[in-house]
């Protein structure tokens, strides 16, 4: 009986697993085989307004850039002092319960929120409002990640840092963070990968522009809102542009996944 | 002979234990001496080395009470480390008052700059004299012939028995007056213990060595003097020769015979 129990399971999460990887290929083979078919040079040397993608590429790294220097430090901050010098107490596990509970929020409340703290008092779109709310989408990831990797550095060195006579933040600075350099870094990645492909905090926060621009007080190019824009326009040609885009957007973050894997195997 | 350092009634408890973990403890550490102290696990010696820095003091809440007293260098006279408050006094006090650790804790950068750490913390910049002194602290921890063509390689990268040592040279380098060692052998193999030990008898010329140890063989080899700590009391105090072959308590005794570890 028990045999058979265990077939029957063994059957069902093998079926779950296969339909799991039947869609994702399905989505994997249309996306290559539409997106190569779309791709031409002509794509990379024209904006948006000449049917290419140029200023969409630029624009939407500009955006992850600017997130990534305004949430990196403080998400950094936050998870140092998390691990370092708040001894876990109640406030700290507040403040881990909130970010984890930020890190499944839906990104368009997250774009929503932007929205109504700094589109709306502007009056416009705009690009530092997608950059914020980007920045603001990574944040508990860059949190979590700096704590468990500083978590993850032996005690011991922190005693060995101070017992040389070194002030605890230089044993933080100088020690503990190149310790724990490479989890942060990947994870620091890992959240890149993350906010590069988001649309929906962007959607109504810096929107998109058909333009080539660095103003980031205007409407702001985005590849993920274009390819949004484009893939609901009825002219064919329109559709096949963001087949292209889409395909470029995963292929981008295939290879910064690909990368985190990477530096985690070599250093370790 | 001269303590450098005396520890007076001292008693240590950990945040929110409800019990002192160290009671009423009276220790002399003499001057260019080994000090061991032994004891079965969990009898507070670790506890009682790690208050000779006041490395307690990383973690809130743990409280110490009585003197523990270190020789002011200058004027000759015995400072209560214990009334310490400020950052910079307990920095100050953690170069004179260096520490090894049971396992080996290489900092993720290269072998020189492990060193030069401690010297750079001092104020040391001048490159000729740190490159001297780093040079000196490895030759003086019998790591420099391994180590003299590696000094730009990480020092994560060398064996057990070198890190040891390279922590030893770190430590020596800003030429602390004591130098406490936690089970500095345990994790190493015996060919690395022997390394070590024959360091501890070198270095004391130049520095008062306190070890905690759990290897009674190794302190009978090593120390001068040895305490042995029970429950967290200290039962008895000697020279090594006297603890070792005439203890005057039976709980001693029973102890260095094996009957109870």
């Amino acid at each position: 009986m028990r045999l058979v129990i265990n077939k029957i399971v063994l059957f069902l999460s093998t079926l779950a697993a296969v339909l799991g990887l039947i869609f994702l290929f399905w989505i994997l083979i249309t996306l290559t085989i539409k997106g190569v078919a779309a791709l031409n040079i002509h794509l990379f040397t024209n904006d948006l307004v000449n049917n290419g993608l140029r200023n969409l590429f630029i624009g939407q790294f500009i955006l992850a850039l600017i997130a990534v220097i305004l949430g990196v430090p403080i998400g950094m901050a936050a998870g140092i002092y998390l691990q370092e010098y708040s001894f876990n107490n109640k406030f700290a596990s507040f403040i881990r319960n909130l970010s984890d509970v930020m890190m499944s929020a839906p990104s368009i409340v997250i774009g929503t929120f932007v929205y109504a703290v700094v589109v709306n008092p502007v009056g416009h779109m705009n690009g530092w409002a997608g950059a914020i709310a980007l920045a603001i989408l990574m944040l508990p990831i860059v949190v979590r990640t700096t704590d468990d990797m500083l978590g993850l550095v032996p005690k011991e060195l922190r005693e060995a840092g101070v017992a040389i006579g070194a002030p605890k933040y230089k044993v933080i600075f100088n020690i503990i963070i190149k310790a724990a350099k490479v989890g942060i870094m990947t994870g620091l990645l890992l959240a890149f990968a993350r906010i590069i492909g988001e649309t929906a905090p962007l959607l109504f926060t810096s929107g998109n522009s058909q333009y080539f621009t660095l103003n980031l007080n205007q409407e702001f190019p985005s590849l993920t809102v274009a390819i949004y824009t484009l893939a609901t326009m009825p002219d064919k040609h329109l559709v096949e542009i963001a087949w292209a885009g889409a395909f470029i957007l995963t292929v981008f973050v295939l290879i910064i996944n690909l990368l985190g894997r990477y530096i985690t195997k070599e250093k370790k | 002979m001269n303590k450098v350092m005396d520890i007076k009634n001292f008693y240590f408890t950990y945040a929110k234990a409800p019990k002192p973990s160290l009671k009423n403890i009276n220790l002399p550490i003499y001057e260019n001496k080994v000090t061991a102290l032994i004891g079965p696990s969990g009898c507070g010696k670790s506890t009682l080395l790690r208050s000779l820095n006041r490395i307690h003091d990383l973690y809130p809440g743990n409280k110490y009470e009585g003197e523990v007293l270190l020789k002011d260098l200058e004027t000759g006279e015995m400072e209560n480390i214990l009334e310490y408050k400020k950052e910079n006094e307990l920095i100050n006090l953690r170069q004179r008052v260096g520490m090894i650790f049971q396992k080996p804790t290489p900092f993720p950068m290269n072998v020189f700059d492990n060193i030069s750490y401690g010297l750079k913390l001092m104020g040391k910049k001048n490159k000729s004299e740190l490159e001297g002194r780093v040079e000196d602290a490895l030759k003086g921890a019998a790591l420099w012939e391994e180590v003299k063509e590696r000094l730009k390689d990480d020092a994560r990268g060398l064996s057990g028995g070198q890190q040891q040592r390279l922590c030893i040279a770190r430590a020596i380098a800003v030429e602390p007056e004591v130098l406490l060692m936690d089970e500095p052998t345990s994790a190493l193999d015996p060919i690395s213990t022997i390394a070590i030990e024959e360091l501890v008898a070198k270095l004391k010329d130049k520095v008062t060595i306190a070890i905690v140890t759990h290897n009674m063989q190794q302190a009978s080899r090593i120390s001068d003097y040895t305490a042995f700590m029970y429950l967290g009391e200290l039962i008895e105090y000697g020279s090594t020769e006297q603890i070792f072959l005439n203890p005057k308590e039976k709980r001693t005794a029973d102890y260095i015979a094996g009957k109870f570890g």
